[in-house]
């Protein structure tokens, strides 16, 4: 890095890509790979998504691993950022709940209430 | 707020719970939101920007001085101001080598935050070094990490790694002529290399034991070089007081400990996890709001804080505002930030015999004090938790306990006796209950324990013997009025006090006390 004006170059340009601008078509998923979902069983949550996306050439979506978000209690945690949108928090995911995840929410626009941290204590 | 998610109406965030929206993360700003492998994300994030301020607007002095002003005290557990230390070692720059070290060498019994850190934002402790580099002076850096944290590891190689190829490590940082360099050390999991001259001991590498201090490391420290060292989470700060500055970090806390704390949660609580808090939140509102309260209806009975090195803070000052000196004056300390919440079913005797017998095994044998002392304060734990105890027992665990704080080598010693300590200090009727009455209120200390069978309420179905694993006990030749089968009997003499027998009887008729 030999100069501000190149870290600013790379700062703009990935910008968007972590904080979804306002009229994005973007899709965002990240989930929670620290040692505390790992140990909850993370992996197996990370790759459903990931290779669910590809195989459907879902190219407007992305999946990213994270760190810890601090909920430990809840992990596998998965979280979905769209411009204009909350972001939708589900939690005790595993890799067949991603799936249903991919087709309900991110496929076909509506969130899957039973896994969101609001509904977590209820089941 | 923007509208929510397809018009549900339910809360469908974390950022809308209680958890969260009254936590206010700083070191924990990026963890859980950028992907910690990728060092673009970290930029976007305005990654490297404090670095490439410092490097093209200010002067070492004024870096330090900033960090003076912003009141940043060092967020491994002393809390001695960060600015002062690299005050200490901003001598003679140019002229000798120095060292920057970054202690991630974690060890008290649940406590993960410094990991969490480094998991999930590693680029922002790099960076913060870096800063405490030009400032001081130094153009070589360590992080001592322990390998009981792969991914830790694994994460901060590739972060160390992508910022060498985007050469915000290396020479000339950003057409400047500053150089630093980093490596990474891995440690052993000796607690005791958490302490500073013990932790640089271990990186020259030596055996990990501490060493007498005065020489300060801000003197003579790393290959008896000026050395500054600093906590994962203290690091983590740095950036962001650099891009905000001084007196936005300074306005956060109360009035002698700026900015936030990060506090990992555990024990009896509903929400375990990782929460971050300005200094000076209540006791009180990080258990019941932030942690959800006790599990199970139970009351709450103390919080731990600090680890072996700290103390228990009792129900009556759960509205003490948590920061450095408040702690301190309850006979805790700030610690880390492990904060482990127990109810009444934790005997306090237990507790302390439990961090006590923590650091019988992590003393690193140097000095005697530790090394003996602290195995004796366990043995008379443990004619007390047995039932041997004596009121004189008190008076020697605490003599023996103050000698043991003033006479130690290092900080593992000087603190270890804090459990003991500040439990006789709150609980000191507990200790009462075990000697005099020998017996323990909560029901933990198994040889206090006795399970007995109420005659009058046993209908006899014998689930308790078909439970026991040590098969001991037997039908009797008492037939309660109304009741079909002779009632049921705990020979006591055989009783291994595992409580299968409690568990298993669906009349109520069994009692432990």
């Amino acid at each position: 890095m030999k100069s501000l004006a190149e870290l600013a170059e790379i700062r703009e340009r990935m910008k968007g890509k972590v904080i979804l601008c306002e009229g994005s078509n973007d899709t965002r998923i990240v989930v929670g790979l620290a040692t505390c979902g790992i140990a909850a069983g993370a992996r197996p949550v990370f790759e459903t998504l990931a290779e669910g996306v590809k195989r459907e050439k879902l190219d407007r979506v992305t999946v990213v691993q994270t760190g810890c978000i601090g909920i430990c209690q809840y992990e596998p945690v998965v979280e979905v950022f769209q411009a204009g949108k909350d972001k939708v928090t589900y939690v005790k995911m595993t890799a067949e709940k991603a799936q249903r995840v991919l087709d309900e929410h991110i496929k076909g626009g509506k969130v899957v209430e039973e896994y969101l941290i609001a509904n977590a204590n209820k089941a | 707020m923007s509208e929510k998610a397809c018009g549900t109406g339910v809360q469908t965030s974390l950022n809308d719970t209680v958890f969260y929206k009254t936590q206010r993360r700083l070191a924990l700003r990026n963890c859980g939101i950028i992907d910690p492998e990728s060092i673009d994300e970290y930029i976007a994030m305005d990654g490297y920007k404090a670095l490439g301020k410092v490097l093209t607007e200010m002067t070492p002095d004024g870096v330090i001085d900033e960090i003076l002003k912003s009141g940043l005290r060092g967020r491994g557990g002393a809390g001695f101001p960060t600015g002062m230390k690299w005050k200490f070692a901003s001598g003679n720059r140019g002229n000798v080598q120095k060292y920057v070290c970054c202690n991630a060498d974690e060890g008290d019994p649940g406590a993960f935050m410094d990991r969490s850190v480094l998991e999930g934002d590693p680029h922002a402790v790099i960076e913060a070094m870096a800063i405490a580099a030009y400032a001081i002076g130094s153009d070589q850096g360590y992080i001592y990490v322990r390998a009981e944290y792969p991914i830790a590891v694994k994460r901060l190689q590739i972060a160390i790694e992508q910022a060498k190829k985007y050469g915000l490590l290396g020479k000339n940082i950003f057409g400047t002529d500053f150089n630093f360099d980093l490596s990474i050390r891995l440690g052993a999991g000796a607690f005791v290399c958490g302490e500073e001259t013990a932790l640089m001991t271990s990186i020259e590498g030596n055996r990990g034991e501490p060493r007498p201090r005065p020489p300060f490391p801000a003197i003579k420290g790393l290959f008896g070089k000026p050395t500054i060292l600093n906590n994962v989470e203290t690091y983590a700060n740095i950036p962001q007081i650099i891009l905000n500055g001084a007196d936005w970090f300074a306005s956060i806390g109360t009035e002698k400990s700026k900015g936030t704390k990060v506090f990992a949660l555990g024990g009896k609580i509903k929400n375990t996890g990782l929460v971050e808090v300005p200094m000076g939140t209540t006791l009180r509102h990080i258990i019941e709001e932030i942690g959800g309260g006790i599990p199970n209806g139970k009351k709450f009975k103390a919080a731990q804080t600090g680890g072996p090195s700290g103390g228990c803070i009792p129900a009556s000052h759960i509205d003490t505002p948590i920061d450095y000196d408040n702690l301190l004056a309850i006979g805790s300390m700030m610690g880390s930030g492990g904060l482990i919440v127990m109810d009444e079913d934790n005997c306090m005797v237990d507790i302390a015999r439990f961090f006590l017998d923590f650091t019988v095994d992590e003393s690193c044998g140097k000095c005697t004090p530790c090394r003996v002392g602290t195995k004796r304060l366990m043995e008379i734990l443990d004619k007390i938790i047995s039932g041997n105890g004596e009121m004189e027992d008190l008076d020697r665990l605490e003599e023996l306990a103050n000698y043991i704080k003033s006479a130690s080598l290092c900080g593992l010693g000087q603190t270890a006796p804090n459990p003991v300590l500040s439990t006789m200090r709150y609980f000191r009727d507990e200790y009462i209950a075990h000697i005099v009455d020998k017996k323990c209120p909560a029901g933990v200390c198994k040889k206090l324990v006795r399970y007995e069978i109420d005659p009058e309420k046993c209908i006899g179905c014998g689930m308790c013997a078909k439970n026991c694993p040590a098969s001991t006990i037997v039908r009797t030749n008492y037939t309660a009025p109304g009741h079909k089968l002779a009632s049921m009997e705990i020979k006591q003499e055989n009783c291994v006090k595992c409580g299968a027998c409690m568990t298993n009887c669906k009349f109520n008729a069994i009692t432990k006390g």
